[in-house]
This record gives structure tokens, C-alpha cells and sequence, in this order.
């Protein structure tokens, strides 16, 4: 390649498009483009064709076509009548729930984990240690598929619990008997627990494709409206100190307004628990959670604790030691030393990473397949999939639908980091 | 860059020429090699041992096309396919037939643009409880669990019988027959639902089979068959007929022991025919005349293939019923090789 | 008069006192501190008791020698009495091929454990370029983890000697020119090819000489028309090359010359052999993809930007299993009608897609971690954007990213295992499921789900702890 002595002349000309900075990133975005462009005229040309040679059409109407199979557990009503739309809306909830739960008790476990693992303490630093490295080293889908064996094996059959006269007789107990006053029952199905009912229940109002639960939303609402009261009488309590140097008594007032209401509420409409009872085969009344749901929040809260746990230590190990000195120098024990001068800081560190386990967790709920927890992939994915011959059609919409929870959590997520990361310096 | 010659040569060697507009027989001859879908570990039906050998009914069934195709009983490729994956590798060409005991229905027929060819195994659904449940009949299973494999007709078949009945389960729903029976067996499901065979070969394995009974009900039909790609009529020919030189077979009292001695000895004209001694049945659907004497060589009849993997004496131990020819009461009807 | 009293001499040192020396001063300090401290030591005795008492009758009553499970209980209840339970690791005894190969055939084996240890050789030149210590080190291990393992796999005598020849020619290279040792790593990716999928040796050849082609052609052309279009020349006349000559060239050279390994199929491929061909592929093809990534994220060219951004949330976004079964069930949609080719080989496209936007991610991390004065130095020397990049920024942005990337590796590996669901054999449920519907050991449970996390545990355990050796060693900023 020469090089020029002189400045270029001017006038334009075709090698510039390439040799001059000016004019190259552009000429290089357009052929970026153009290529594109034509790999995915390409992509769609050939599914088009491939579509047509099977007889297959691109479509979503089967979605709103019986899908004739029954779902084990099921927030939202859904019988083996409800259109397969239903049934992803099902599955989809399914997926949203193991997330939520594994997310929180995966994060409390995680930081618990973290901090032991820096504790003076030998055994339990050490245990930890064991606890994070075999987590972290063996595949998720072996821990599912332990711990729902575990669940299975472990666990009492319902007949177990039953008292035969023959036990009367011989002065036996039954072989397993419920826990927490007889009103939850570990089985080897599941674990059986009271449901809430209300006899003077408000209704349902049916907005065509959900239906909204008035009586859970009026708890709600009376539940945010008594923290918020209970929020301001708090307030109105500093400024009065502020003013006057002198906090007023309200403990009384709070507990009055947090938890009256509720109560008022709760017996207007006639709570009461119903509790689980062996009837026939099975334990009837109360809600039934099942093993595979139970196994899935148990296997990726213990595996993702492990890493939350390595973020946690790194985190804590970020700030510096002269952070808890100085915390030591003002009398703080340990305890408050960690919760009030640590955590608060490390959690800027920490926060980043966590969310990435956060999105983990929650494409990693999609391994439910292991023990056919019927999430959306093994109801869209899955049963619909299987039963319509859809593939292109329900593929596609579990991507986007999963790549829509994804996006949903990463910018909620990163909303909540940059207003922790503000308040920094 | 030089990861990509890796990828590139692998490609180039691993790729399935696509020859355009051949036909399924025409690629399986080219390619000196029969690729059969099959299921990922069912046993009896269709498993691998632990140096990889293919043993089972519906293996049986592709060596002996793979016999009648290419002559040598060997060349097969299984391909384990799940409850998911199999249709669509069937369609996209990936495999050149399945047989992984999978239920003809209308929709699987019309639908999904694939053509069931025969009928190897009539099977249907059936419950099993334990003995001490006191249960005698599918009616009396009002609020049971019920273990149920996902991604296969039972669901559908259940929910039905359920509803028809006006009764409710639990359904507990498990990725294959291992976990169901093993679901079953820690008793975290009352019923295990699957095909009668499936639960046959089930409670034979079990250790304390005799606290098992197999409820009378059977829920629903599940013909069970080879499957092939829509549209290409000469390979499901070679397919359908194959298995039905199998049948014939049987009928006649032609085994893989006995076959030459048949063929010398006979002046049955259809076993003549079946064995390549006279016309060109195997010619016509372009292959050797030879083909059904290869197959029936190699695996022997339907009845051998029956009672070599899954019939009485085996660990499974399933009785002929409805799979006994039509001569014996039973389904098993061929019809007429000429 | 005053008087004071000094001691002379000193006294010897007294010992401490019991509780502050020995074992009770460790067991006090590092257990029985304070009250919560006690209360969670008492709460991890516990712990570690219930494990212990809930599963040692069963590791105790182990059987190794059986034909099958009930022959397994019987031998355990025989010994132990009715009702006792017993690992039957006779299994393992019969299965362990399926496991660590799938259905390579046994007398093969020699072939991925020869590919596996010149993997090892390969990395080296990579990870210590010019260093004869090291490499001498490495090597001396590679060649001794082959010739035990060759001579427990039954290898051919021939196929012994050449490995030996390549190892000692390896060790002698390094010792006189090591830096000319990262040919071996460049030949590699044929070599390994040729070994486990067997065929002829000319084809991966051939397929190499593809970049001679683009070499020469880029050399020869360049002078005349440019660098640019010289780059395109090349590529392309590599291109028609593999494309149209190769095939023929091939089959030419078989003619004259058979040389050939037995061939291979890939549905023969099976249990930790797959696992590591995939996860190893995955990785390789996916580090120069996700470097691209990379910097097309960190690019001002909003196009090229908007598509690597996309590409990547996109592919980070969905779970892995359902990229898999986009190999399995929708890759040849989009794909010409009548292309068909192996599963493995879908997977590993769509597994190199999952790794390249994660590893784009880990490289752009490093590069943000870069000072700015980088940067601005590579700038000021006047070098152009690839020199800058190729030169400054990646050699000490993928230093930096290394400990993430065998991080992303380790990930990878154990998501191999998701695999089976679109009906590959990965050891953890493929080979399972086989063996357990197999009428023997039908109703087995833990023996092959506790064997195969145990190997999983000791390799991604022992990649941890030597990513963390690595990035100790290559810190070479003064913090």
C-alpha cells in the first residue's frame, strides 16, 4: 500500500468508498445491510417453501381451538375444553410462579450463604464452601431431577395417613400424620395446604379472557391502602419530632390501622380455611401444590443460591476493610456492622450480576421438562406443539414470549439498579 | 477462520445429499443405509444395549425393511427421537421412516402430512392399580392420581374417558415409561395409564407383580404403526408390503429357520411369489425379487419377531390377543400378495 | 537509699492457658466463639449427621458385581438382611463404555482419547506462546495421560507409535523454536475431525488447503487490486474451492493414496464424548463470532450495531432448550428444502449461536475494562481500526476476559446435558434413560444419575480451579 504525501484532491471517486473514513463506515453499514437484508429474504424464501411443500400454513388459528388435555396445576381456570391460547396462558402463569418463588428464596438463601461463607466460624465456612462448589459444578437438570425423586421417595403414601381400625386396636398411630395442627399434609403427590375460602365472597367480574377475582383485590386493596395510611401517620410522627424534638406514641395508632381493617374485612366476608382431608385416595379441600413445582423451586433456588452466594461473598469482599473498622470504632457488632455498613454498600456491586441470575433462573425454569412441569414450553412448547403439529408457529411464539419476560425483568431490574446506584457518591 | 474449514468439512461430510425430487427408496439405496426413527429406550419395543445394539419389536420391523431394501439386515442407523422431536424429523426427512410405536389418529394422518402404512402392534389404554386399592374398575377411580406420559395421545384419551364418565383425576404427568413406573411404584400416583402392552411390560418387571392388576377397562384404540412421509407412495409401498410378507409369513409357517427348505419343497404359489421363486412382486416396487425372502431371512416372521422380544417367555410377556393373525381370532390380516 | 529491684534475667515463657493454645484454643475461636457460633455449629454437626446416618447403610451395602438389579437387592439383603438398601454399582461395571463414549465402538476408543489429549497439546501454545518450561511441562503430562490411557484403550501399535512420534517431536520442537509450536494448535481442528469422525485423511486435508487457497490468492491479488478486494478474492476462491473442488479432489486423492480411519457415524456418538465434542466445538466456533459481537456492540456504525445488539438479546433472552429444539424441529425451515443434515450438527450451530452472545457479552466486559488510554495510545500511534484492535485492544482485552470465558465454557458444558431432550444421548438423561429401560437394570435410579455428576463435578470443578491458577498468573498489573 503507498502512502499519500499529499492531501487528496478533490473530487470523488468509487475506491473512496472504501479507502476514505469519511465514506467508509457508510459503505460498509449499507453492505452490512444489503446482506442482511438478503439473508433474511433468503431464510423466509426457504420457509415458505419448505411450509408449502409439507401442506403446512402459517397461522395462529389453532390456538383457539379445543386443546382437550388437562393441566396438573392451574392458577387460572382451565379445563381439557379451554382453547389452547388457555392453555398457554396456563402455562405461561406456571412459568411466571416457579420464577418468582425461585428468584426469592434462591436470593435469601444466596445472601445467607454468602455471608456464612465468610464467617470465622471453620465447620460453617467450610460447609458453605462445599454447598457452593458442588452446586455450582454439577448441571441444574441433575439437581432437578434429584430433588424430585427425593420428594417422591421420601414422602408418605395418603393412605399412610390413614387410621384403620385395626391401628385403633393396637393402640398404633397412622404411619404419617399432617403437620402444623392437621392442616397441611406432605404426601408423595404433593403437599396439601388450607386454601382461603370466603362464604360472602364479592365474585368474579369475566373480562372475556381473564377473569379478575373482586375478593382478592379488595384484600389487596385494603392491604396497600392500611400500609400507606400506616406510612403517613409514620411521617407525620418525624416531622413532629423534627419540629418539636419529642416523637409522638403511635405504635398503637399503627397497629390499629395496619391490621383492623383487615380483619373487618376478612370476617364481613366470611374467611375461613379449608383444610385438606383424605377422602377416598386422596387428600380433598385445601390446595394442592404439587412435587414437580415444589422440586423445580427447591433444585434452582439451591443451584442459583450457589452462584448468588459466590456474587454475595464477592461483593462483601469488595468493600473495604476499613468500612467495618470504622463500623467497629463506633461500637456497631458485628450483626449491625454487616446489615447496616456492609450489605448496603456491597449491594451496588452485587446488583448487576444478580440480575443476570435472576434472567438465569427464569430461562432456566423452562428445564420443568425433566419432570413434565407443564410451563409454557411444556404447554405451548410441549402438548400443543405435539397435538397440533405447529412447530414453526409455536416455537416462534415461545421465543418471543420468553424473550419478552426476559426483556420485562432486565429493564425492571435495571430501573431498580440505577436508583440504588444514584444515591453512590 | 481456521475453526471454519472444521465446520465446512464437517458439513460437507455429514450432510444427507439433498438430492432434490429423489425418492425416499432411491436415497436409501444411494446411501447404502436405512435410517429409522426410533424411540429413545422403551423396552422390548425398541433400546440399545450397552455396545449400542438396537434390539426390540419396532427395531425388528426397520431391519427387515432395511433386509428387503438394501440386503443386509444391518444397515439400519436408529435415530432416537422423543415424543416431541419425532414427527417433525419424520417430515423434514431427517429420518426415512418411524417406527416408535406411535398411534395412527386422523389428524397425525392428514394433518401433519405423514401416512401410517400399517398397523405392527393394536394396542390400547389401559390402567393399573394396586391390588390393595380395592379398585376393579376404570369407574371406580373417582379423584385418583393417574400417572400419564406427556406428548402422547393418552392425555387426550384420558381426559376424555374421564369426562365421558363424569368423574375427576389428578393427573401427574411424567417424560417416560421409567418415570412413570417409577412414580407408580412410589406410589405417587393410585393409576398408571399408557398402552396395555406398556403396562404389561411394566408390571412383568416389577418385583412384587403379583400386588398389581390391570384394570378390565381399555380406554380407547391405539393402532400402533410404521410411519412415513406423505406423497411418496412407493416408499410406503415397500414399507406396507414388507411388513405384510412378514404376516403372510407367519400365516404360511415360513421361519427364518425353515425359509430355503420352504422355498425348495413348495407349490404354494403365493409363497412363491412371497419368496422371490416366481413373478416380480419384489421388482415392481423396485426392489429385488429377493427383498421378502431377505426380510423374513433375517428377522423371521411377525410371529418370531413377536415372540423373540415381547412375548410370552420374555420378560415382558405379553399374550398375542388382538396382534394374533386372523386366523386365530385375532387383527393380524394381510392381504392377498398377488 | 534507694532500692529498686530489677530483675536480671527473664523469666522463661509460661504456656499459655489451656483454653488458648492447642487444639481447645482452635476449636474456641474457630467454632465455639460466641453463642451464635455455637448455635451454628451445633446446627452443621446436625446437618452433616443426618446426611451421613440417612445415607451410609447404602453406600456401605454397595454390590460390584451383579448381572442385574434384582440379582443387586438379592446379593444386598443377603448380606445385610431383608429390607436393607445397597448402591448397585454393578451397573457402572457394564455401562460405564455408554457413559464416557455412547456407542464409539470399543475398539476405536483410542481416537477421541487421542483427539482429547492433543486438545490438551493444542491449548498449549496458545496459553504459554514461547514458553519452553511450560510447554515442556504440558507436554510431558499429555504424553503421559496417552500412554496410559492408549495402552488401557487397546490401541494399535501403529496408531501408538505415531502419536509418540508427534508427542516427542512436539516436546523437541518446544525446546528449540516453541513459537513455531502454535502450528500444531492451527492443524488442530482437521486433525481432531479426522480422528473421531474417521473417513479418509485427505478430506480433512483438502479442506485446510481451502485457506492456502485464500492465502495464495489474497498474496497474489493484492498487489494488483488492494488489500479489501483482495480479502474477497481470497475468500471467495476459498469458497468455490470447498464448495466445488473439494469433493472431487477428495475422491482423486482416496484413489491414489487410500489412507483412511474407519468411519464414524455421529449417532454413535454418545455420553461425555458428546458433551465435550459439543461443548468444545461450541466454544471454539463461538470465541471468533462473539469477538465480532463484541465489537460491533462497542461500534459506532449504528447498523452494524443495532444487529449485533439484537443478535445478542435476542439469543441471551430465550432459554437454551429452545434453541434446541429449534435444531431439532425448525432449523430446516429455514433452510433450502431438501438440505438435511446431522443433529449433532444442528446442535452444535445453534449451541455456538447460545455461546458467541454470551461470550460476546464476557469480551465486551473486558473491553470496557480497558483504560481509555488504550485507546487513545493506539490512536495516537496512527494505526487503523483492525491494527488497533488486533495489536492493543484484543490481546489485553481477552486476557482479562479469560477467567469469564472458561466460566462461559463451564456453563456451556453443563447445559450439554440439556441435549437429550431433542433425543441426543448426553450422559446425564440420553445414556440414563437407555439404561434404564433396560430390562435388566430396569428401576434403577441413583447409581447413574450419582456417577455421571460425579465426573461432571470433578471437570468443571477442576476447570474452575485452574481458570482461577490462570487468572492469578496473568495478572500483570500492579494492584
Amino acid at each position: 500500500m503507498a502512502f499519500a504525501s499529499d492531501a487528496p484532491k478533490d473530487g470523488f471517486r468509487l475506491s473512496m468508498l472504501i479507502y476514505d473514513t469519511r465514506y467508509r463506515s457508510y459503505t460498509i453499514q449499507i453492505v452490512v445491510l444489503v446482506l442482511f437484508a438478503m439473508a433474511v429474504a433468503w431464510l423466509l424464501n426457504n420457509t415458505a417453501q419448505n411450509l408449502a411443500a409439507r401442506g403446512k400454513e402459517f397461522n395462529f388459528a389453532f390456538l383457539w381451538q379445543r386443546a382437550g388435555y388437562d393441566i396438573g396445576q392451574q392458577i387460572i381456570p382451565y379445563t381439557n375444553d379451554s382453547s389452547h391460547f388457555r392453555a398457554l396462558l396456563v402455562g405461561l402463569i406456571n412459568t411466571l410462579v416457579v420464577a418468582f418463588f425461585g428468584c426469592i428464596f434462591a436470593t435469601v438463601l444466596g445472601v445467607v450463604i454468602g455471608v456464612l461463607r465468610l464467617s470465622k466460624n471453620w465447620l460453617v465456612s467450610r460447609l458453605m464452601t462445599v454447598y457452593v462448589e458442588i452446586f455450582r459444578n454439577v448441571p441444574l437438570l441433575l439437581w432437578i431431577l434429584l430433588t424430585y425423586v427425593i420428594l417422591s421417595e421420601t414422602t408418605f403414601q395418603p393412605k399412610d395417613f390413614r387410621l384403620t381400625d385395626e391401628m385403633v386396636a393396637a393402640g398404633q398411630p397412622p404411619l404419617a400424620s399432617m403437620m402444623f395442627f392437621d392442616s397441611v399434609a406432605v404426601t408423595n403427590r404433593g403437599t396439601n395446604i388450607p386454601s382461603p375460602l370466603f362464604e360472602r365472597g364479592l365474585g368474579t367480574v369475566d373480562l372475556g379472557f381473564l377473569s379478575l377475582n373482586l375478593t382478592l383485590l379488595a384484600v389487596i386493596a385494603v392491604i396497600v391502602g392500611s400500609v400507606w395510611v400506616n406510612r403517613r401517620i409514620l411521617a407525620s410522627a418525624r416531622v413532629t419530632q423534627e419540629a418539636t424534638g419529642i416523637r409522638p406514641v403511635t405504635w398503637w395508632k399503627s397497629i390499629l390501622v395496619l391490621f383492623a381493617p383487615i380483619i373487618v374485612l376478612l370476617v364481613a366476608m366470611g374467611f375461613h380455611l379449608e383444610v385438606p382431608t383424605l377422602q377416598g385416595f386422596n387428600f380433598k379441600g385445601g390446595i394442592l401444590i404439587a412435587h414437580s413445582f415444589t422440586a423445580m423451586v427447591i433444585a434452582l433456588t439451591l443451584y442459583t443460591a450457589a452462584f448468588i452466594a459466590e456474587i454475595v461473598r464477592a461483593g462483601i469482599q469488595a468493600i473495604s476493610r476499613g468500612q467495618s473498622e470504622a463500623a467497629f470504632a463506633l461500637g456497631l457488632r458485628p450483626g449491625r456492622t454487616m446489615n447496616l455498613v456492609i450489605l448496603p454498600q456491597a449491594l451496588r456491586v452485587i446488583i448487576p450480576p444478580l440480575i443476570s441470575q435472576y434472567l438465569n433462573l427464569t430461562k432456566n425454569t423452562s428445564l420443568g421438562i425433566a419432570v413434565s412441569y407443564l410451563d409454557l414450553r411444556g404447554t405451548l412448547g410441549g402438548i400443543t406443539l405435539n397435538q397440533t403439529g405447529r412447530e414453526l408457529e409455536c416455537m416462534l411464539l415461545m421465543m418471543l414470549i420468553y424473550l419478552t419476560i426476559s426483556l420485562t425483568i432486565s429493564a425492571v431490574m435495571n430501573m431498580y439498579n440505577k436508583s440504588v446506584q444514584l444515591k453512590a457518591r | 477462520m481456521k475453526k471454519s474449514v472444521f465446520f465446512g468439512a464437517l458439513a460437507a461430510t455429514t450432510m444427507v445429499a439433498g438430492l432434490a425430487g429423489a425418492t425416499t427408496l432411491d436415497d436409501v439405496k444411494a446411501r447404502g443405509e436405512l435410517i429409522c426413527g426410533s424411540n429413545t429406550g422403551l423396552t422390548g419395543f425398541g433400546a440399545p444395549d450397552a455396545s449400542g445394539n438396537w434390539t426390540g419389536f419396532d427395531v425388528d420391523l426397520c431391519r427387515a425393511i432395511a433386509a428387503a431394501v438394501l440386503g443386509d439386515a444391518k444397515k439400519v442407523k436408529f435415530v432416537p427421537t422423543t415424543g416431541e422431536t419425532r414427527f417433525t424429523a419424520l417430515q423434514s426427512g431427517e429420518v426415512d421412516l418411524l417406527v416408535r410405536n406411535s398411534t395412527w389418529t386422523f389428524s397425525r394422518d392428514t394433518e401433519l402430512a405423514l401416512d401410517f402404512v400399517a398397523v405392527n402392534y393394536y394396542d390400547g389404554q389401559g390402567f393399573m392399580v394396586r391390588k390393595d386399592l380395592g379398585v376393579s374398575s376404570a369407574k371406580e377411580l373417582d379423584g385418583a392420581t393417574v400417572c400419564i406420559q406427556t406428548g402422547t395421545t393418552t392425555e387426550l384419551n384420558l381426559a376424555d374417558f374421564f369426562k365421558q364418565n363424569n368423574i375427576t383425576y389428578q393427573p401427574v404427568t411424567v417424560a417416560d415409561d421409567s418415570e412413570g413406573q417409577r412414580q407408580y411404584l412410589a406410589g405417587a400416583c393410585d393409576a398408571y395409564t399408557t398402552d396395555a402392552s406398556g403396562l404389561a411390560a411394566s408390571r412383568a418387571t416389577l418385583p412384587d407383580a403379583e400386588n398389581h392388576v390391570i384394570l378390565p377397562e381399555i380406554i380407547s384404540k391405539e393402532p400402533l404403526g410404521p410411519v412415513v412421509r406423505h406423497g411418496d407412495n412407493n416408499w410406503g409401498d415397500v414399507v406396507r408390503w414388507t411388513y405384510y410378507a412378514l404376516l403372510i409369513a407367519e400365516e404360511k409357517g415360513i421361519t427364518s429357520a425353515n425359509i430355503e427348505e420352504v422355498l425348495a419343497s413348495t407349490t404354494d404359489e403365493e409363497v412363491k411369489r412371497l419368496l422371490g421363486a416366481s413373478g416380480d412382486m419384489g421388482v415392481k416396487i423396485g426392489l429385488d425379487n429377493a427383498a421378502f425372502k431377505n426380510a423374513i431371512a433375517a428377522v423371521g416372521n411377525y410371529g418370531e419377531i413377536f415372540a423373540r422380544n415381547i412375548g410370552e417367555g420374555t420378560s415382558i410377556n405379553l399374550a398375542r390377543g388382538l396382534n394374533a393373525l386372523w386366523t386365530q381370532g385375532g387383527l393380524q390380516y394381510a392381504p392377498p400378495l398377488r | 537509699m534507694d532500692q529498686h529491684f530489677a530483675r536480671t534475667e527473664m523469666l522463661p515463657p509460661m504456656t499459655p492457658p489451656i483454653t488458648e493454645r492447642g487444639a481447645v484454643k482452635w476449636l474456641r475461636e474457630n467454632l465455639f466463639s460466641t453463642p451464635f457460633n455455637i448455635a451454628l455449629t451445633l446446627f452443621g454437626i446436625a446437618v452433616i449427621y443426618l446426611l451421613v446416618r440417612a445415607s451410609l447403610p447404602w453406600w456401605l451395602n454397595s454390590v460390584w458385581n451383579a448381572s442385574s438389579l434384582s440379582e443387586c437387592r438379592q446379593i444386598v439383603e443377603a448380606a445385610a438382611g431383608t429390607g436393607a438398601t445397597g448402591a448397585c454399582w454393578a451397573m457402572i461395571r457394564e455401562w460405564w463404555g455408554a457413559f464416557i463414549f455412547g456407542f464409539y465402538p470399543p475398539d476405536q476408543w483410542w481416537r477421541p482419547i487421542l483427539a482429547f489429549g492433543f486438545l490438551m497439546a493444542a491449548l498449549a501454545p496458545v496459553l504459554f506462546s514461547g514458553q519452553t518450561r511450560n510447554l515442556t511441562i504440558v507436554l510431558v503430562v499429555v504424553a503421559v495421560f496417552l500412554a496410559l490411557t492408549l495402552w488401557l484403550a487397546g490401541t494399535p501399535g501403529i496408531a501408538f507409535g505415531l502419536a509418540a512420534l508427534v508427542v516427542i517431536g512436539m516436546l523437541a520442537l518446544a525446546q528449540v523454536q516453541p513459537g513455531k509450536l502454535i502450528w500444531f494448535t492451527l492443524i488442530y481442528p482437521a486433525l481432531c475431525f479426522w480422528l473421531l469422525w474417521g473417513g479418509s485423511v485427505w478430506s480433512p486435508i483438502v479442506a485446510m488447503a481451502g485457506f492456502g487457497v485464500l492465502y495464495v490468492v489474497f498474496r497474489q491479488a493484492s498487489p494488483f487490486i488492494g488489500l479489501a478486494p483482495a480479502a474477497g478474492a481470497g475468500v471467495l476462491a476459498a469458497v468455490l474451492w470447498w464448495l466445488y473442488l473439494d469433493k472431487a479432489l477428495v475422491d482423486v486423492l482416496h484413489g491414489v493414496v487410500p489412507l483412511a480411519l474407519q468411519s464414524i457415524n455421529s449417532d454413535q456418538f454418545g455420553g461425555f464424548l458428546l458433551a465435550i465434542v459439543i461443548g468444545i466445538t461450541g466454544i471454539s466456533f463461538s470465541l471468533p463470532i462473539g469477538i465480532l459481537l463484541a465489537l460491533g456492540r462497542q461500534s459506532d456504525m449504528l447498523i452494524v450495531k443495532t444487529l449485533s445488539v439484537g443478535f445478542i438479546e435476542f439469543i441471551r433472552g430465550v432459554p437454551l432448550i429452545t434453541l434446541l429444539f429449534t435444531a431439532s424441529l425448525l432449523l430446516q425451515y429455514f433452510l433450502p428444502p431438501g438440505t438435511n443434515f446431522d443433529i449433532i450438527l444442528r446442535v452444535i450451530i445453534l449451541v455456538t449461536f447460545f455461546a458467541a452472545a454470551y461470550l460476546a457479552e464476557v469480551i465486551r466486559g473486558g473491553l470496557a475494562a480497558l483504560p481509555r488510554g488504550q485507546y487513545e495510545a493506539a490512536d495516537a500511534l496512527g494505526l487503523d481500526y483492525w491494527r488497533a484492535q488486533r495489536l492493543i485492544i484484543l490481546p489485553q482485552a481477552l486476557k482479562i476476559s479469560i477467567p469469564s470465558i472458561v466460566s462461559t465454557f463451564i456453563g456451556l458444558f453443563k447445559d450439554t446435558t440439556l441435549v437429550a431432550f431433542v433425543g441426543l444421548m448426553d450422559p446425564l438423561k440420553g445414556v440414563t434413560q437407555i439404561v434404564r429401560a433396560d430390562i435388566n437394570w430396569k428401576g434403577i435410579y441413583w447409581e447413574p444419575y450419582i456417577f455421571v455428576g460425579t465426573i461432571f463435578f470433578l471437570i468443571c470443578f477442576g476447570m474452575s480451579r485452574y481458570s482461577m491458577y490462570l487468572e492469578k498468573k496473568l495478572k500483570t498489573d500492579h494492584r
